[in-house]
Parts: structure tokens; C-alpha cells; sequence
């Protein structure tokens, strides 16, 4: 930077500024995804470690008396095999299970899940029978998980794609810091959900906790019942064709759509006042304009 | 990050001590320093209190313990006598915690305080049903070491502590009992920010506060709250208005259990019910020890109070 006088950046352009400053170029437009895949190199579409496995090898698994760590073992060990189909038996509420898996698989878990349930997953379909405890699918990269029962708090915190479905009602904080995906609640969910929210979508069909959207960057919250409150800069926008035909056709797609339809739907968005994601630092500004 | 849970049975009695214990050992990744049980059993007539003359760790000092622990409980004793209590039944438990069945009409306020004045003594609670359970290390080793599994009752809260914000002791360990108030007990998972503020409003009462954790203050708080007239649901609603900070804490009386959650639902906690128990922990897995087959579970949401009877 040293090398550079102010005449010589007075005469730059914008753009040839902040890449002599050493800054990034990249215009963030909401759909930050463009940058991370590029379809000519397939080979980032799969990890070279996930085992190829076989959707009718199927297999069952008594998680009664094993830790966590076993469990999780265990089905990368069967996935190795190419059990493409694992039934987990007797979780019992048992904290991080089936989390990491990093490819497709048919997982269905027989049972309720304890705490960060299904995390960091990019790929597999999870069915849950019974209830997951906070923070399920956190982190998760793309797939289905579907519990039928509740879910605690901190749904889907950070997912950043796939479709997270809770047939139940959810705790607090659902889908804090969620960057993408979609995630799908039957019932009703906690205070502070869709809290500092960037990209992506949620859709409650029941009721909204206090504080809604609070400090929300973007992405998309829609609510089929009550809102008790809004949060700081979460403003309600207007309900398009476009997104009742979405929310139709993934409500239809998990049995959950209402009898009544879909056009009772708050929509809301962020009111982009109290920060833009997209913009500049206020130093960095002085700096370049 | 601390462990609790509760559980009543409705119009019966169950191995509360042991259920806890199954509840509590599950927990306790979220506490390994300290252990604490408050369990009713059938009411009795005479009043059971729990008491402890050292902490744990008092035991390291030699030999020369032995005999001030003797001085000390033939003082409590002494005081006891002077108080006119008819003393049923006094057991040790073990070299610093002792259990004693006695009758008495006088004032249990001034009893306790002229009791806690000998070095050491603490009263860990008294009550008609309320028996005070707290030592350091996991569940089991203090369900053996104080022969809680066979214990038999209709409701229990329980704590499996990680100490944040005060020493590994006794003393801070829950649950804590509502001084001077017979059988009412508190566990708390959480941090309360205006404690200090609260802890001197709550001494300008006239309040005594044993130690400087604070969940204390929830104890103290509820024992204020019931002394006043005002009934276990809304002493709870008005502490989630009153008590800043992030807070699940569980209160329990001779035939009652509650249970309130701050304004940011920020503590966890899980909710079973049916129609004759309900159980209710920081983790399911604790409530899947006692019952290992698939059941209903929810999670209360934030500003929620709810009580049971037994």
C-alpha cells in the first residue's frame, strides 16, 4: 500500500481501489452461493471420503446400551459396507447422534435425539420419530431431516441448505444465523427465532414467539399464525403469488399444508436499517470513497 | 452449566431417591463438582432437619477435625436444649452431616439462626417432608453415601453443579432451602445478573444469606415471596419480571413443584407429563433414565411458569 500515492488512488476507479487496498471485490447480492460451486469441477460436488452406498442394503442398529461415539462409529462403519438404509433403534435421547455425514443416506431414527442432533450433515435423509433436543441440523449443508414430534431450541442454527422439517412445535432462537435452506415448523415456535438471520427461508405455520426476525439480515420468515412481537428491523412484506405457490408446494410436500390454504401467511423480511449486509464497513468507506 | 430436574408423582409415593439419582447421573456432564437432592417423603409429625458442622474439605486437616466436630455439634446440641426442642431422633450421617426428628412451636427463624452461629453449622433445610441432600461429587456417590435409593416419596428436585460463579463447597451447592421456610426448596440453572442489588434489597428484610452463589437468592426470594401471602404460581411470574439474567430454576413445597424460565428461554429444560408423573430435566436423556420407553416431550418456552400438585 506504501507503494501507492493518493494521486494514484484518487484516479483509480472504485473497484481498482479496494483491490489495491487489499480488499475484497466480491458485490454480495443475497445469493452468496454463486461463488462456492462451480459446476465445471464436479468433483467439489462430492467428498472424496463418503463412501458410495446402496439405498436397498438396508440395516438396523440397537443404540440401547452404546455411547454417542460408538453410534456414530458404527454408521460410518455400515456406510463403508454400503448400507445405504440404517434404522437407529433406542436412542434415547442421546446427545449428537448421526452428526458429520457427509453423503447420501437414508437414516431413520427410531426415537427421540438429545442435544445437536443430525449436525454438520451435507447430503443424507433424516427421519426422526420422535422428539430431537436443541440445536438439530445445526450447520446442516444440504438433505432432509423431517422429525415427526418437537424439536428444542435453536433449530436449524447456522443450516446453511436442504430442508429441516418439524411436524411439532419448536423451542426459542429457531434458525439463528441461518444462512440458507429451508426450515419448516408445523406448530408454533419460541422468542427470538429467525434471530440475526441472513439468507434462506423458515415457514411456522403456527404461532411466533416475541421478537421475531430480530437484527435479521435477510433471508425470508413466513408465520401462519400470531406474531407476539417483531423484532428490531423485521418488518412484514407483502405476500407475492409467487411465494404462495412456494409455500404451497413445500407445505404439500410434508403434509403439512394448512386446510385453509396458504394465504393467511405474514411474510417478513428485513427492513435493512439497521445494517446492510452488502455494504461497506463505515472505515472502509472513508478509506475508498 | 449446571444440571436440575424435578419430578412429581400424582396421589402416590415412588423411589424418588432413586429415580433422582438415575436422573441426576445422567446429567452429570452438565456438574461433576457438587450433587444436590431435596426429596419429600410422607409427611411425618415431628420436623426433620438436615444439618452439616464443615464443608467436604475441612475433613484434610488433620486429626485434631475430629474433636472440634465434636465440640461443635455438643454445641448445637446445647442450643438446641435451650430453644426447648424435644429431639425424637438424631442420626449421624456421616463425620459432618447430621439428621435430627424433633417437635418444637417456637420460632424456627431464631432457632436456626442461634444454630448456624457455631462455627461450620450450616441448616441445609427443615421441613415435615423436605429432606436436604447436598455433598460433593456425582450422583451415585452421594445417593450411597447418604442412602437416598431407598428414600420413598411423592416428588423431588435435584442439581448436578459446575461452579461459575462461587467456590466448589457445600455451601454453594443446591438445591437451597427457603430459610426459615419449612419444607420449600430451590434448584437453578442459570446466572442471575442484578444479584447484588436484589441480595441487598432481600437483607435490608432481614433475609440471611449463607453464601455468595446466586441461586441463593431465588431461595430467598421465594421464601419472601410465600412469607408474604403470595402463592408458589405468582411468586414465580413476578420473579421473571423482578430477577434479571438468564435463569430456569425449579421450586419445590410439601405438595407442590414449580417451574419458571427467564425472558430469553435461554436455559434449557425438557417437560414430560402424564397423567399420574411428570418429569422434567436439562437434557431428555435424564428423563429417558427413568423412562427408556418413546414418550411425549416439549420444551416450555421463554416467560413460562407452570406448577404441579402432587
Amino acid at each position: 500500500m506504501a507503494s501507492i500515492t493518493e494521486n494514484e488512488l484518487k484516479s483509480m476507479i472504485q473497484e481498482e481501489r479496494v483491490k489495491a487496498l487489499g480488499m475484497t471485490s466480491e458485490q454480495l447480492t443475497g445469493r452468496s452461493m454463486f461463488m462456492e460451486f462451480d459446476p465445471g469441477e464436479t468433483e467439489r460436488f462430492e467428498y472424496p471420503w463418503a463412501p458410495q452406498v446402496d439405498f436397498n442394503k438396508r440395516t438396523e442398529l440397537d443404540t440401547a446400551d452404546m455411547t454417542s461415539t460408538e453410534v456414530n462409529s458404527e454408521i460410518r462403519n455400515l456406510m463403508s459396507k454400503g448400507y445405504g438404509t440404517i434404522v437407529l433403534k433406542n436412542p434415547r435421547g442421546k446427545h449428537s447422534l448421526a452428526v458429520g455425514i457427509l453423503s447420501k443416506l437414508n437414516l431413520i431414527i427410531e426415537g427421540s435425539t438429545g442435544y445437536f442432533g443430525v449436525g454438520l450433515i451435507d447430503g443424507p435423509n433424516v427421519r426422526v420419530n420422535g422428539r430431537v433436543g436443541w440445536s438439530c441440523g445445526e450447520n446442516m449443508m444440504s438433505g432432509t431431516v423431517l422429525i415427526e414430534k418437537n424439536a428444542g431450541s435453536t433449530f436449524g442454527a447456522a443450516i446453511r441448505g436442504g430442508d429441516l422439517v418439524c411436524k411439532g412445535s419448536v423451542g426459542s432462537r429457531t434458525g439463528i444465523d441461518m444462512k440458507g435452506g429451508t426450515i419448516i415448523v408445523g406448530g408454533d415456535t419460541g422468542a427470538l427465532s429467525g434471530f440475526m438471520m441472513q439468507r434462506g427461508r423458515m415457514i411456522v405455520c403456527g404461532n411466533a414467539g416475541k421478537n421475531l426476525g430480530d437484527s435479521m439480515y435477510d433471508g425470508t420468515i413466513y408465520i401462519g399464525g400470531e406474531i407476539k412481537s417483531y423484532g428490531v428491523d423485521a418488518v412484514e412484506a407483502e405476500l407475492t403469488q409467487l411465494d404462495k405457490d412456494w409455500l404451497h408446494r413445500k407445505l404439500k410436500q410434508y403434509g403439512l399444508l394448512p386446510s385453509k390454504g396458504v394465504d393467511h401467511f405474514t411474510k417478513v423480511v428485513a427492513g435493512k436499517q439497521l445494517w446492510n449486509y452488502d455494504n461497506l464497513e463505515p472505515t472502509e468507506k472513508k478509506l475508498i470513497l | 452449566m449446571c444440571g436440575i430436574a424435578g419430578l412429581i408423582h400424582k396421589g402416590k409415593s415412588s423411589l424418588v431417591g432413586f429415580e433422582m439419582t438415575q436422573m441426576l447421573q445422567a446429567l452429570k456432564h452438565r456438574g461433576p463438582d457438587s450433587t444436590g437432592y431435596a426429596v419429600y417423603g410422607n409427611e411425618v409429625n415431628d420436623l426433620v432437619m438436615r444439618l452439616k458442622i464443615a464443608e467436604a474439605e475441612d475433613m484434610q486437616r488433620g486429626s485434631g477435625i475430629y474433636a472440634e466436630l465434636d465440640r461443635r455439634i455438643n454445641q448445637v446440641d446445647s442450643f438446641i436444649d435451650e430453644h426447648g426442642v424435644k429431639v425424637t431422633k438424631k442420626d449421624k450421617i456421616n463425620d459432618y452431616s447430621y439428621r435430627y426428628e424433633f417437635s418444637f412451636n417456637g420460632d424456627l427463624g431464631k432457632l436456626a439462626e442461634h444454630i448456624e452461629e457455631v462455627n461450620g453449622a450450616e441448616i441445609l433445610s427443615v421441613g415435615k417432608g423436605l429432606e436436604l441432600i447436598k455433598d460433593l461429587g456425582d450422583a451415585s456417590d452421594v445417593s450411597n453415601a447418604y442412602g437416598l435409593n431407598s428414600f420413598k416419596g411423592t416428588h423431588g428436585i435435584g442439581h448436578t453443579r459446575m461452579a461459575t460463579e462461587s467456590d466448589v463447597d457445600i455451601r454453594s451447592a443446591h438445591p437451597y432451602w427457603a430459610f426459615p421456610y419449612n419444607d420449600v426448596s430451590v434448584v437453578h440453572n442459570g446466572q442471575i445478573t442484578n444479584y447484588w442489588i436484589m441480595r441487598r434489597q432481600m437483607e435490608k428484610k432481614g433475609h440471611r444469606f449463607t453464601s455468595n452463589c446466586d441461586s441463593e437468592l431465588l431461595a430467598v426470594y421465594t421464601a419472601h415471596n410465600l412469607s408474604l401471602g403470595t402463592s408458589l404460581e405468582n411468586s414465580l411470574k413476578q420473579s421473571i419480571e423482578e430477577i434479571d439474567g438468564v435463569f430456569t430454576y425449579l421450586v419445590a413445597t410439601k405438595d407442590q413443584l414449580g417451574m419458571a424460565k427467564d425472558t430469553m428461554a435461554a436455559k434449557p429444560l425438557v417437560l414430560y407429563e402424564s397423567d399420574d408423573l411428570i418429569a422434567m430435566a436439562s437434557e431428555e436423556v435424564a428423563i429417558r433414565a427413568i423412562l427408556p420407553q418413546e414418550i411425549d416431550t416439549s420444551d416450555p418456552y421463554d416467560e413460562e411458569v407452570r406448577v404441579w400438585q402432587a
